[in-house]
């Protein structure tokens, strides 16, 4: 394997000739190209389109301090030979453009927004010119992540630069909804264009809860940004922090201990396991289902009382430490474990079996919001939403951490992409974590919980990633001298699935608009930061 | 001593019990995410969940703040939700009581304030009770309930007005 990345690598390098202008390793599983500013459209097409890399992350950071200059960094990850390839270019401060890469690359489209408004690096052709991450009323020269804007500077409001798609023919009814809805849901607006009861166009306005997460971690010592790193979402907390210590055990160059990543592996798959079955509760509320809505939320309280008996908190914070865990479990822990999910299984079949053979369930389900193939491929769509619409990618697969690579599950993929798929996904993938759950218990190393951190190289890039339930979240992070954070980028499942739910919602009705966003099941948090 | 079970049931009687007392009818909620994790609306959520199940004792939460006795709001107030929570709490009935629900509402949490963050719920709007936790249980969002009430009793009394 290690020869046959080498050569790919060499070859890639020939094909590529004088466009890069140099290439080094930057860990193991990552290499970095470095390119001109000119180059990196093509370059990127090339690895996206020719080399079928898909794109993983993009990052972009303010240098200054360190070589006076810029940087982007465009991830891909080749799953099938477990290496990403890193596009990084340099951008003098006296001209902050580049060359749009989403002109080519749909996928690109919001990364390259968010680096305009938070860092004021301009793309030149960019299709979307709207703000993304700063609505409107931020003042288009502050750039918040600019290392010399002050983390609690409150910019004043001016003119909003807002806009919606206009719609010219007066058939067309616009539909505004949100940001605050009518039951416990997180903000977001929506701005339906609709014929009739047909949902001809749908924008979508989010980041409302953009907090400055990022910006408020630079400067933070690792341990305390582990505690960020778990509130960036309330229901993938374990995989954020799971993926943001990865990160950091990855540019320690530290390997955690056996009986460590099994249990962060056991610990994930009881946060997939609570999720999936709560949102398969949930999407019955897409339909009036009162008692699969009951049922699923019954199921979910009792795999969060169990997560609280083992592991001291309901949404599982607290778990990760960096270089191991700081939870361990009993032999009787392990027992309750096996008991609780003994139960669940035979109660969740119930609740499926009863959903599967509704008929008016299965009615609003089927055909309804379908995500094509093409539309997930071009945006990168990941998680659930993507193996519904027969797109392959599990990361716990594809390039495995933890102790993934020590159990044996299986990857469901369906091809039709709607509701009815959705669901079915997280459904086989209950009983797949169970199975996996089942084998670790079996398996369970003994030994040490954590390993001890070595001071951490400053001014190098690493990243950690997960499979959260709702896909794969990536986190990229860079230390300054004094051990602090210089750079932290999260990428959750959710900031890549959004571009892809419009596309869903197209010739819907507006009330099966609930219905496809529930199947989606996106959250804001994460993807607003 | 009782089990954790029956002192959830105990409170959720003493809930339906005070309401009748304080309010004398049923209690609706609001709620206002004002920028969280998400973690405190889950949480939320479970009140509602056959388990803890709240609506059986008559609160509720509805979809307008004009319905509303009572409006909980998680989040720290980023920037981009400030106009919303200032317009829901226009909206709201009196009393208006605005509980904080979760560390971030009550004192803005890790992420403290930031451009984009206001850091606290009470920075925009006044607050009637903080529930502190990260996030808090929903024991403690039903005890947060209680005190509430028992805030708008005393400032009831206090302005002698008749309790209903």
């Amino acid at each position: 394997m290690e020869k046959t990345i080498k050569q790919w690598l060499s070859r890639m390098k020939q094909q590529l000739g004088n466009k890069v202008r140099s290439m080094e390793q930057n860990s193991a599983q990552e290499t970095v190209m470095l390119v001109e500013k000119t180059e990196l459209p093509d370059v990127c097409y090339f690895l996206w389109h020719e080399k079928k890399g898909r794109l993983f992350t993009m990052v972009g950071n303010d240098e200054r301090d360190i070589h006076g200059f810029f940087a982007l960094y465009y991830v891909f990850s080749f799953d099938s030979f477990r290496h990403f390839i890193t596009v990084k270019t340099l951008i003098d401060p006296l001209d902050p453009t580049f060359p749009s890469v989403a002109v080519q690359l749909p996928a690109a489209n919001w990364y390259e927004r968010e680096v305009k408004d938070l860092l004021g690096l301009r793309p030149q052709g960019h299709p979307d010119p709207r703000p993304l991450i700063l609505h409107g009323d931020w003042p288009e020269d502050l750039h918040p992540l600019r290392k010399d804007f002050p983390l609690d500077r409150h910019a004043p409001r001016v003119q909003s630069r807002e806009a919606f798609m206009p719609y010219d023919s007066e058939d067309v009814t616009e539909i505004p909804v949100g940001p605050i809805h009518a039951g416990i849901i997180e903000p977001g607006h929506f701005r339906f264009g609709a014929v009739g009861d047909t949902i001809l166009h749908l924008d979508a306005r989010l980041f409302f809860t953009h907090r400055g997460l990022e910006k408020a971690s630079e400067g933070m010592p690792l341990e305390k940004a582990l505690f960020l790193a778990e509130r960036t979402c309330g229901v993938c907390a374990l995989s954020h922090s799971t993926a943001f210590a990865q990160a950091v055990e990855r540019l320690g160059e530290v390997t955690i201990p056996p009986r460590a990543a099994y249990l962060r592996t056991l610990f994930l798959e009881l946060e997939r396991l609570y999720n999936h079955i709560g949102d398969v509760g949930n999407v019955c509320a897409g339909f009036g289902f009162a008692v699969g809505v009951s049922q699923g939320a019954r199921l979910k309280e009792t795999l969060q009382q169990l997560n609280e008996r083992v592991a001291g908190h309901r949404y599982l914070r607290g778990v990760v430490r960096l270089g191991g865990v700081r939870i361990d479990i009993t032999e009787r822990e392990k027992e309750e474990i096996a008991q609780t999910l003994a139960y669940v299984k035979k109660e969740f079949q119930e609740l499926v079996d009863l959903l599967f053979s509704h008929d008016i369930a299965m009615n609003r389900m089927a055909t309804t919001g379908v995500l094509s193939l093409e539309h997930a491929n071009q945006l990168e769509v990941v998680g659930v939403a993507a193996r519904a619409s027969g797109r392959s990618v599990d990361i716990r697969r594809d390039q495995p951490y933890a102790a993934y690579d020590q159990v044996s599950f299986h990857v469901p993929v369906y091809e039709v992409g709607d509701v009815l798929s959705r669901v079915r996904i997280r459904v086989d993938e209950v009983l797949e974590s169970i199975a996996i759950i089942e084998q670790l218990l079996h398996s369970l190393p003994s030994g040490d919980t954590f390993t001890p951190l070595p001071p951490l190289p400053p001014y190098r890039s690493a990243m950690g990633w997960c499979e959260s339930p709702r896909g794969e979240t990536v986190h990229w992070l860079m230390v300054g001298p004094d051990q602090t954070i210089y750079r932290y980028r999260i990428r959750s499942a959710t900031y890549s699935n959004w571009p892809a739910v419009p596309l869903a919602v197209k010739g819907n009705i507006v009330p099966d608009f609930p219905l496809i966003n529930k199947s989606f099941e996106l959250c804001y948090a994460c993807c607003d930061r | 001593m009782k089990s954790e079970k029956e002192q959830t049931a105990d409170l959720r009687w003493t809930l339906q019990k005070r309401m009748k007392e304080v309010l004398g009818r049923s209690l609706h909620i609001r709620h206002v995410d004002s920028g969280s994790c998400n973690g405190c609306d889950f949480e939320m959520n479970t009140l509602t969940n056959p388990i803890y199940d709240i609506q059986r004792f008559g609160v509720d939460f509805v979809a307008s703040p004009r319905h509303a006795d009572m409006l909980m709001v998680t989040g720290g107030v980023t920037r981009h939700l400030e106009e919303a929570l200032i317009k829901t709490y226009n909206a709201a009935s009196e009393p208006k009581m605005v509980v904080a629900i979760g560390a971030c509402a009550c004192g803005g949490g890790i992420f403290g304030r930031t451009y984009a963050n206001y850091g606290g719920v009470d920075q925009i709007v006044p607050v009637y009770v903080y529930v502190p936790g990260c996030p808090p249980r929903p024991e403690a969002i039903i005890e947060g309930i209680l005190l509430a009430l028992k805030r708008y009793e005393q400032l009831s009394r206090n302005k002698g007005e008749k309790m209903h």
